[in-house]
Order: C-alpha cells, then sequence, then structure tokens
C-alpha cells in the first residue's frame, strides 16, 4: 500500500521535488496537489520573456496535464488550502475538498511584497508574481501609456523592459542609489543602467514613493521631493513575503520564513517545507538554482534516504536580451580582501572578481559572461587559485595545466552527444571520421561529417575534437584559408590582389597558386566580389562566379521557382505601383504576394523562364529590382518621421530614401540592411540593423552592426551628426570601409568585431581625410554599379539565361 | 536509343549549363572551363534542386539550394553526402551537341 503524500502548491520546487522522486521511488506515494493557481506548473523564471513578448505561455509549461496524469498525480487545480489538521493528518480547501496525508510538504511559495502608500488599492497597482499579473500588465500596455515600476531589483528591471517591448513609456523608481544594489557593484550597475537607459528605460534612483495618485485608476506617482510622474499602471517589485500564514496557523516553527531542519522537515516531522515559504538556516531563498538544490534533497528523503540540504551559493543572471550580466557572492571592498578587475569601454565589458585567502568569494561580469560558471564553480569548491592569478581574470580558456585543460570537458563527453546542432552530428561520428579517413583539416571534417559546416557555431567544438584525436598531428593554421583551394585566408587575398594588380579570376588564381584549375562554389564568388570592389571600373563581373540569385537577379526557392522583389524606396509606394503590381500578379497568376520585412512587395512562385517579361512590367511603371538577393544594398526601412508623426524630429522618410537611391546597386560583402527612425521610439527598428540611424532634435545618431538573423544584437553607436549631409557622408564612408576590408559573407557586425569599434569610429568620426576617401571611392564605384539589372535583361543582356537550349520530343508526340 | 541534336557548344556559357526540356523532364547539360560538356537529370538527389542553376567548377556543379556538391562525370554526391544522378551521354560532333535520349524520350520519333 503507497503511502499519502499531499503537497501544498504547484510551483518549480515541488515540481522538480515529484520528479526526483518519481524516478528514485516510483509507486512509493499517492501524491495529491492542492493549487491556489487554476493552472499546471509552469516556469515562473520565464515570465519576463512572456511579458516582452518572446514567450507565450505555451512555451513555459513544465509538466502539462499528461505529466500528471501519467504519474497517477491528483491535481486539484484552483483549490486554496484553508486548514491543516495536524492531529487527524487532514488539509482542507476553501471549497471544501480534503484530503489525509502522511506526508505533507508545504510549498506555499511567497507573496509580493505591496507598499502600503497611500493608493496601493487603486486598479493599476500589480505586482509581478504569476501568470495573471502578466496577463494584467499586457492588458494595459495595450493601450500604450506609461508604465511606473517602483524597485530597481531584477525583477523589476525584467518587468521594466517586458513593458518597454510591449510599447509603453517606462520609469523605473528605485530608493538605493544604484539598482540592483544586492548583485552589482556599482561599476556594473552604472553600465546596465546606460545600456537600460539606450534601450528607453528612465531609471530613477534614490527615489522613494511617497503615494500613488488617482482616482478610479492609477493616474501617477508622487516621490518624496515633490516631483510627479504620471502613469497607467505602477508595477510593485519591491521583494517578496515567505507565505507563512497557513503553517503559523497550524502552530508550527515560524520565523521569517518556515523553519526546516538539513532535512527539510518542519518542527513536524510529518511536515515538511519547501521552496520560497522555507527558511533553511536562516535564509529564504527566492532564486530557482538553491530551491532546486533542496527540492533534490527532499525527493532523497520521501524515497527513504538521508540527503541533507547544507544550504547554497548563488548567482544571477539579468533576463533582458542583449544584455549579459553575471553575479555571485559578495563583492563589498574589505581590507582583507583583494580584486582583480578588467574593463575594456569599448567592447562594453566590465568584469571583477574579489578574493579572500586566493579564493574568490564574489564576482560580477558585465558585457562578456561566458566565464560565469567557471568562476562561479571555483567559488563553489573554494579552490586556491594563486597559481593562475595572473590570468584568472581572462577566463578559463587563458589557463594552462591539466586540472584547467579546457579539453577535459571535451574529452569528457559521451560519443552521442550533439556537436553540431544544425546537421545532426554527434561526437563520436567526427572523432571516427577523422580517424577513419585521416582527416587533418577542418575543411576535410566539414566536406566528409557536415559538422560545423553550416553556421559555423560549433567550430571551436570540432576544432578541439580534431586536436584530441589527432593530437600534434593537428595544426591549425594560424589563418583559416578562403577553401579547398588555397592555403591563403581571405584578408592575404584581398591584400595581394591590390599588391599584384589582380584583375581577373584566372590571374588571382595563377598569381596566387590556387591548388584547383577553377576554384570552388565558395572561393569564386568572393573572388569575383573582390575584383568588383577592387577595380570597379576595369573588372568584368563574372556572371559564372555568382551564386543563381545575383545571376539571375530574383530568390531562387525550394521547387526551382523565382522570388520577385522591386525596389520601394524607403519603403513608400503610391496607387499607379501598386496597380502596376497587381496586373503582374494577374497576368502571371503569381501564387503568392507578401509583404517582406523590408517594407516591400515580394512576388512568389514566377517560372524562370517568366522573370524578363514580369520584369519588363514592373519596369514600366517605374520599378527597379530591389535586389533582395544581393550580397549588396538592400532596403532602407523608414518611418513616417517629421512629415507626418507627432513625435518625429527629422524627415526620416526622406533621408532614407536619399539613402537608398544613393547607395543602391552597391555590391558589400554580405547583405547590408538600413533604418532610418524619425525619433528615439524607433519604429524603423533602426537599431538591430547593419546602419541604423536615429533621429533626435539635435541631428543624428549613427548606428551600426547590429543583427537580428542567426544572432541577434543591438546596434553600436558610430556617432552623432547635425545635418542629413553629414549622415550620407558618415554612412557612405563607413559601408566603403567594410567593402574595403570585409571578408565574403561576413556581416558587418563580425566584420566590426574584428576590427574594433574604436578604429572605425577614429576612421569615420575623427579623420575627415580618410572619411573623404572611403566617400570619393564609393562614388566613382557606382558609376559602374548602378546600372538596373532587371532592364538590362529586358533589354537582352543574358538571354541564354532564360530560355531552354531546346525543347524536343514534345511537338512530335503532338503530330 | 538515339542521338538528338540540341544545339552548339558555345550556346552554353564556359562554366555554366543550360537545359534541354523533354517529355520526361529537364536535362541540364554543363560545359566545363576546358570545353568537356555533360549531361545530367537536373535535379538534385538530396531536394529535387534544379543543377542547371548551380556553380560549374572543375568537374562538379554545387546544387544552388543547399550546396551538394555532384560529380559531373559520375552524377554522384560527393563529400559526406550520398545520392545518385542519372547521366546522359551527351556528344560534341564539331561544336554540334548531341544527347542520347530512349525513344521514349523523344516520343513519336
Amino acid at each position: 500500500m503507497s503511502e499519502k503524500l499531499v503537497i501544498i502548491g504547484n510551483g518549480m520546487a515541488p515540481g522538480r521535488m515529484l520528479e526526483e522522486l518519481f524516478e528514485k521511488a516510483p509507486g512509493a506515494y499517492d501524491v495529491t496537489i492542492f493549487n491556489a493557481e487554476p493552472r499546471v506548473n509552469y516556469d515562473r523564471i520565464m515570465l519576463s520573456p512572456v511579458l516582452s513578448g518572446e514567450k507565450s505561455y505555451e512555451d513555459i509549461v513544465i509538466h502539462d496535464d499528461a505529466w500528471y496524469a501519467k504519474n497517477g498525480v491528483t491535481l486539484l487545480k484552483g483549490a486554496r488550502v484553508t486548514e491543516i489538521d495536524r492531529e487527524r493528518r487532514i488539509v482542507t480547501a476553501a471549497d471544501g475538498r480534503t484530503a489525509s496525508y502522511d506526508k505533507l510538504v508545504i510549498a506555499t511559495g511567497s507573496t509580493p511584497i505591496i507598499i502600503p502608500v497611500p493608493g496601493h488599492q487603486l486598479p493599476g497597482v500589480l505586482a509581478y508574481r504569476d501568470l495573471d499579473d502578466v496577463d494584467r500588465m499586457l492588458e494595459i500596455a495595450r493601450g500604450g501609456g506609461r508604465a511606473i515600476v517602483i524597485g530597481g531589483g531584477l525583477l523589476g528591471l525584467e518587468a521594466a523592459y517586458g513593458l518597454k517591448r510591449q510599447g509603453m513609456e517606462v520609469t523605473v523608481i528605485h530608493l538605493m542609489p544604484t539598482i540592483m544594489e544586492r548583485q552589482l557593484d556599482p561599476p556594473a550597475a552604472y553600465m546596465l543602467k546606460k545600456a537600460l537607459g539606450d534601450r528607453g528605460i528612465d531609471i530613477i534612483t534614490k527615489a522613494n514613493t511617497k503615494a500613488i495618485l488617482g482616482t478610479d485608476k492609477v493616474e501617477g506617482i508622487e516621490l518624496d521631493d515633490g516631483r510627479i510622474i504620471p502613469g497607467d499602471m505602477v508595477v510593485m517589485a519591491v521583494g517578496i513575503r515567505p507565505n507563512t500564514t497557513l503553517a503559523h496557523a497550524a502552530g508550527l516553527e515560524v520565523n521569517r520564513g518556515i523553519v526546516v531542519n538539513d532535512g527539510m522537515q518542519t518542527s513536524d516531522p510529518q511536515i515538511y517545507a519547501l521552496g520560497e515559504c522555507a527558511e533553511h538556516r536562516g535564509v529564504c531563498y527566492g532564486l530557482v538554482a538553491p530551491l532546486y538544490e533542496s527540492a533534490r534533497a527532499l525527493a532523497d528523503r520521501l524515497a527513504g534516504g538521508s540527503a541533507e540540504y547544507l544550504g547554497s551559493v548563488t548567482n544571477t543572471k539579468l533576463k533582458v536580451t542583449g544584455i549579459n550580466l553575471f553575479s555571485a557572492g559578495d563583492f563589498a571592498e574589505a581590507p582583507d580582501r583583494e580584486e582583480i578587475v578588467l574593463r575594456d569601454a569599448s567592447a562594453g565589458v566590465y568584469k571583477r572578481l574579489v578574493l579572500k585567502d586566493n579564493r574568490i568569494v564574489g564576482t560580477v561580469l558585465y558585457g562578456d559572461t561566458a566565464d560565469g560558471s567557471w568562476f562561479f564553480d571555483l567559488m563553489k569548491k573554494g579552490s586556491d587559485v594563486s597559481a593562475m592569478r595572473d590570468t584568472l581574470i581572462f577566463g578559463q580558456s587563458f589557463q594552462g595545466g591539466a586540472p584547467l585543460d579546457p579539453m577535459a570537458a571535451v574529452a569528457a563527453l559521451p560519443d552521442d552527444a550533439e556537436i553540431c546542432g544544425c546537421n545532426g552530428v554527434c561526437k563520436g561520428k567526427i572523432t571516427s571520421t577523422i580517424s577513419g579517413k585521416g582527416l587533418t583539416t577542418l575543411d576535410e571534417v566539414r566536406a566528409h561529417t557536415k559538422a560545423s559546416a553550416s553556421c559555423g557555431n560549433c567550430t571551436g567544438l570540432v576544432e578541439q575534437l580534431m586536436k584530441l584525436t589527432l593530437g600534434d598531428r593537428y595544426n591549425p593554421a594560424a589563418v583559416t584559408p578562403m577553401c579547398g583551394c588555397t592555403d591563403l585566408g581571405h584578408d592575404d587575398v584581398r591584400r595581394l590582389i591590390l599588391a599584384k594588380g589582380l584583375k581577373t579570376i584566372p590571374a588571382v588564381m595563377q598569381e596566387l597558386e590556387w591548388k584547383t584549375s577553377c576554384g570552388c562554389a565558395k572561393c569564386r564568388p568572393a573572388l569575383n566580389y573582390y575584383l568588383v570592389c577592387d577595380w570597379p571600373d576595369e573588372y568584368a563581373d563574372d556572371y559564372q562566379s555568382r551564386f543563381i540569385n545575383e545571376r539571375v537577379h530574383a530568390n531562387i526557392q525550394k521547387d526551382g521557382t523565382y522570388s520577385v522583389v522591386p525596389r520601394m524606396w524607403g519603403g513608400v509606394t503610391s496607387a499607379a505601383e501598386l496597380r502596376a503590381i497587381a496586373d503582374v500578379v494577374d497576368k502571371f497568376q503569381v501564387p503568392m504576394v507578401k509583404v517582406t520585412g523590408g517594407q516591400r512587395i515580394d512576388l512568389l512562385g514566377i517560372q524562370k523562364e517568366d522573370l524578363p517579361a514580369v520584369w519588363a512590367d514592373l519596369g514600366k511603371a517605374g520599378f527597379v529590382s530591389g535586389q533582395a538577393y544581393a550580397k549588396g544594398l538592400r532596403t532602407v526601412k523608414t518611418c513616417v518621421g517629421s512629415e507626418w508623426c507627432r513625435f518625429g524630429t527629422q524627415d526620416s522618410t526622406g533621408l532614407g530614401i536619399r539613402l537608398e537611391k544613393f547607395m543602391w546597386g552597391s555590391w558589400t560583402p554580405a547583405k547590408l540592411k538600413l533604418a532610418v527612425s524619425g525619433c528615439p521610439r524607433n519604429c524603423a527598428e533602426a537599431t538591430c540593423k547593419d546602419i541604423g540611424v536615429i533621429c533626435v532634435d539635435s541631428g543624428f545618431e549613427i548606428h551600426f552592426a547590429g543583427a537580428a538573423g542567426l544572432e541577434i544584437k543591438g546596434t553600436e553607436v558610430l556617432g552623432m551628426v547635425k545635418t542629413e549631409d553629414e549622415a550620407l557622408e558618415h554612412i557612405v564612408a563607413l559601408t566603403q570601409m567594410y567593402r574595403e576590408q570585409g571578408r565574403y559573407l561576413e556581416r558587418i557586425y563580425k566584420w566590426a568585431k574584428r576590427v574594433g569599434l574604436d578604429e572605425i569610429r577614429r576612421q569615420i568620426m575623427d579623420d575627415a581625410e580618410k572619411r573623404k576617401g572611403y566617400f570619393d571611392r564609393f562614388v566613382f564605384s557606382q558609376k559602374f554599379a548602378q546600372v538596373d539589372p532587371w532592364s538590362e535583361r529586358v533589354s537582352g543582356k543574358d538571354k541564354h539565361e532564360f530560355k531552354p537550349l531546346v525543347v524536343t520530343g514534345f511537338s512530335e508526340a503532338a503530330e | 536509343m538515339t542521338w538528338v541534336t540540341i544545339g552548339r557548344l558555345e550556346d552554353i556559357p564556359v562554366r555554366g549549363a543550360r537545359c534541354v526540356n523533354t517529355p520526361e523532364g529537364r536535362i541540364a547539360v554543363f560545359r566545363t572551363a576546358d570545353n568537356e560538356v555533360f549531361a545530367m537529370e537536373d535535379s538534385c538527389p538530396h531536394k529535387r534542386g534544379p543543377l542547371s542553376q548551380g556553380i560549374v567548377h572543375g568537374k562538379s556543379v554545387t546544387c544552388p539550394l543547399h550546396n551538394w556538391v555532384i560529380s559531373l562525370e559520375s552524377g554522384a554526391a560527393q563529400g559526406a553526402d550520398s545520392g545518385q544522378v542519372r547521366t546522359i551521354s551527351v556528344r560534341n560532333d564539331n561544336g554540334t551537341l548531341l544527347l542520347e535520349l530512349t525513344e521514349l524520350r523523344v516520343a513519336a520519333e
């Protein structure tokens, strides 16, 4: 006969505890859960991504109904327990449902603290705790308006970011002089405040709320110093209080939380407490890692074991997209402590380690958090770091010696561990192919296993596996060759093309001793670009070395048909243009018409043979190719700006059109997308583009090196200029610098990372002569590039591309 | 089997391809840098990509859809990929190209 286990609360801690318990002792208990929320167990840490719209409720469910059914758990939803009868071992819910227990786990969690200032009961004052809170926030956010978040801690800042993402104006009110003061030291807090400020979140520190204003609903708040901040919503994120009412009423020992011993037992040996409601060795935890650790100990206890929970060292990460922040331990200064600090202002990196007796006691990382878990591990284990003190701050990969061998982690992976996620290649396949086929270069491994052949994120791991398998026989060349046809890297090839005055692909291959007769599909398009860029007036573009899309000026689709995207300057169109598109759609029976992310219209499913006729019709209406297929200038996205918008500060549409008309037709190492926003509200989403402009009253803030594809990255600021002419000149110069230095297929953000943001700013913003040189070379190159490829082909260029050589067999059959 | 004239060598760009439409489907005819000519079905064994639209290099073509490399001589996929494209005999008679098609492919003849 199974024992009866009753759990009050259905949060993450008891969920994890049950998982462990069912694994250790399946069938040992008959489990009943009382859940005050009308839901299954979901991942509360992920509420912030739900609020910001990056995830949905379904994404964050941990245990669905099927899980409870499969494990025979009785889940009573919407059942709030009101009484524990310890004598008779029965719990009773408000709706009258009861259950008797042999063992009871109290996991009632915590309640957000609401500061009892005047007005705190007004509609629109919210906590940030569960999905209901998030739903209410989203409802208010739908109407736009302003939100005030009280509390600049982890939760408050995540809430602020989420509300900002939902389109609200957000102000954070924080009592202390710096935000997240429990997790961050002042420099990191400064950097975070600045980064959030850049995202449009206003943060007021040293501010105490005096009253919440409003009659029927929230209208704003008043601070102690008399300042009044208007708002439609107030979110209180000032802390949590363990829910102990039930335990207290049942006569259990309660301090701040429900007191438990190392076996998670309360003062009644039949009753345990788990999660945020529990107090262990004087500490109430609010983060998930320690709660999971204690859940594991409790599961072992319930399964008959004797595990002990000894407390946890915690670390914090902020879940705000694009901000990397890690903090752990204690980093206050003290006479017996030393610190190691690394700052890199241009890269936005700050790292600080606090040492005591040669051991790490605190870590704050901002910008680059890759080594967070390694520092945290050293700290938890209390490892003596004196031997590696000199290079400690540079992270794990800079440490020598056996115990820190970065290879160890890879060596320890099992053979079935997946290394390449894109192509689903596991470790065993890679190592066995390396030894079986005697592979010695990365390119060979890519060719034979497909590992690291797609996005390349796993290249480092693959190289480590090669080192592991081949030992000293693997010697990663300092330079990665362009492809298997040469030992030279992209940069060397570019330099030699200029130095030796090489002006054709055969000349490059001959002079630079190519190993193949006519290259491959990797090097030929790259060489073609380098030659087009370096010798715009002399080089004859080699169409056979271009990818099909750039050869036929349309985008190939999976079924061999093409899509056609005409240019819409700055995303602006007209009735005549739309009518012409509609006529083409009817005439050629275009199966799908779709609006693109770059503010244009895509016609999909066009037969290759029809392309010239489609272009001819579009050309009559004034359309030219949108070059949606090109490693070149794609779109310039704009908002309506000062022409229409009540917030617009400059004519963003006009500047966008001007940029597009100036720059269209130019080839670049990889695709280039621009945007111009008329005010910092940034409706054109300029801050994730290759190059973006944010207009402000005083001028134009030029941004660059953003990404919103395989990787997501906010832009970096290049600098501020006063006039539209200057904005154009700086953007064009930046583009030319990238054209001249970028490696083929290297997006601008990767190029910028390689050559350094400061170097780019120095050349474009500070060195007028350099800037002028870049600008002039771009303008010269445009003389040869700005030819509409569609009208050229309508006039007969490359006719062979669009017609079959011969059609045979059909006519005879018909006769 | 019968030899069908499809055109002249110079109709195909060097390191390029043209198509021949037949009742049984499209055939790609390739011309390499050395003026050798090859023909095969215009369909990659991976996802039926049109090989005639790929980049021709050496005696191989790279499929435009997912970069599979196919040998023009054997029709076999190279490297880690495995698959086979049916090749078709092609002859170059002083610049005139002839394709060997089955009776069925040239239909009523």
